[in-house]
């Protein structure tokens, strides 16, 4: 049996776009709508649009939030948070209220805040990832390359042990961040065409 | 840096790909999902897909459609056509979408781009909006197609939507749709200067430097139709004359 990654799926957008990039790359994946679907899993991706607050309570009341951290630092299984699902990493978060995050990655989640007058939020498009420590998740991918970005909140507070990479606007923010099995990107990797999809592989192959 | 996008439009009328000029006239185009496999094979930073008849008709674009082009092509997808519930929204979010365009209906009902907004996030609901000159040179807003006058301001509108909570504008010129003769520059500059979320133009692209003169007005991305489908101009093309011009386009990856 080779590797068979889980998607989370709690009603948080677009979870069929990560599952068609794996299928499409040969990666065994199921989706994962209740907690006893991980004990099947032996990788976990936590795709995600939306508001913080919303799928803070969804996590809790389907007691997801106790179950990914049981297979994550218990199991060791690791874990790729997209999006929203990178922000749920944190500590809390403040859209839409304060919220609990998973409290896999230590850190907050505010809202962007414009760098400059010529700055548009929500940060939408493609924008480069610079490498701050190095990665496993950014094996063949060079520093600097382009990722599809679509959010207003991003990730803060990080410790700098933890931060993968930083992205150009808002003043800088964390695009990447990274403790040991646990790794987070704010852009789509599902939606980088073929740059994503050799960052999916790398996670898939870790 | 956020790099220029450059994305293609396609149009739907249900099943074809079609092209209208001044939101009338019409060629058929073929397959939508052939079309937007030779996009992604070049790569294109966006693909914008919307049903033109679905709020005529009361219809929705196809979800099928969309799951079939998101299942190849693994990059960023507009949906729109017909959109009247924040459940049409979800089910075009699950077939692959990532963010989906209101227009028509949020003339009748703006409180739905308040649920969707509050629902899925403002970063993945587009408002788009149709604008016609008038013969005294005022802009107004049209809806259904741009057969139906609303009587709105555009500027105004924008402003309205954004309270509502969309979290990018595609603005399209009625006058210029598909006569390749330019994009309306003034209407450009007259929006960017109301606009707070990122500005999406489309109706009447040129050429390569007509893309230019419209970054230059304040958009913050350029969509095209006709020029694709129907001269030798490509994507590629535009976004290398944006670079000469000091625009920051996307780097291109290839995997081994």
């Amino acid at each position: 049996m080779g590797t068979v990654a889980g998607i989370i799926d709690i009603g948080l957008g677009n979870i069929d776009s990560v599952r068609r990039a794996l299928t499409f790359m040969g990666f065994a994946n199921q989706l994962c709508a209740k907690i006893d679907d991980l004990e099947n899993v032996d990788r976990i991706i936590f795709p995600g649009v939306g508001n913080f607050y919303k799928a803070s309570e969804v996590l809790k009341e389907t007691r997801f939030n106790i179950a990914i951290k049981e297979h994550v630092l218990h199991l060791n299984k690791p874990i790729l948070g997209i999006c929203l699902g990178m922000q749920l990493l944190c500590d809390r978060g403040y859209e839409g209220g304060e919220a609990e995050g998973l409290k896999l990655i230590s850190g907050e989640v505010v809202k962007l805040e414009k760098g400059n007058s010529s700055e548009r939020v929500p940060h939408m498009g493609w924008n480069e990832v610079h490498f701050k420590n190095k990665s496993i998740l950014f094996k063949d991918i060079p520093d600097r390359m382009d990722f599809y970005f679509n959010h207003s909140y991003h990730f803060s507070k990080v410790e700098q042990n933890k931060v993968v990479s930083v992205t150009p606007y808002a003043n800088g923010f964390v695009s990447t961040v990274e403790d040991k099995n646990v790794f987070g990107v704010q852009f789509h990797p599902e939606k980088s065409q073929e740059l994503g999809l050799q960052l999916l592989k790398n996670f898939m192959e870790l | 840096m956020l790099k220029v996008r450059v994305i293609p439009i396609v149009m739907l009328d249900g099943y074809s790909v079609v092209k209208t000029i001044k939101f009338s006239t019409r060629r058929n185009l073929g397959n939508p999902i052939t079309v937007a496999q030779i996009y992604n094979t070049r790569n294109v930073d966006e693909l914008i897909l919307l049903d033109i008849d679905a709020s005529k008709h009361e219809e929705k674009i196809d979800q099928f459609i969309i799951s079939e082009i998101s299942s190849k092509c693994f990059m960023p997808l507009t949906v729109g056509g017909g959109i009247r519930s924040v459940d049409d929204v979800r089910l075009l979010l699950k077939a692959g979408a990532d963010k989906v365009v209101i227009n028509s209906e949020g003339y009748r009902n703006p409180q739905l781009i308040k649920e969707c907004s509050d629902e899925f996030g403002s970063q993945c609901i587009v408002g788009s909006v149709d604008v016609k000159k008038e013969s005294d040179g005022s802009y107004k807003c049209y809806s259904n197609g741009g057969v139906q006058a609303t009587g709105k301001d555009p500027m105004q509108w924008i402003e309205s939507l954004e309270d509502f909570g969309v979290g990018e504008i595609i603005i399209n010129s009625i006058d210029r749709d598909g006569t390749m003769a330019g994009y309306d520059i003034e209407l450009i500059e007259k929006i960017s200067q109301h606009v707070g979320v990122p500005l999406i133009v489309a109706g009447g692209a040129k050429d390569e430097m007509d893309c230019v003169k419209a970054m230059k007005a304040g958009a913050n991305a350029i969509s095209a139709a006709s020029i694709f489908h129907f001269t030798d101009i490509t994507p590629e093309q535009v976004k290398n004359e944006l670079k000469e011009n000091g625009y920051p386009v996307r780097k291109i990856f290839s995997r081994n």
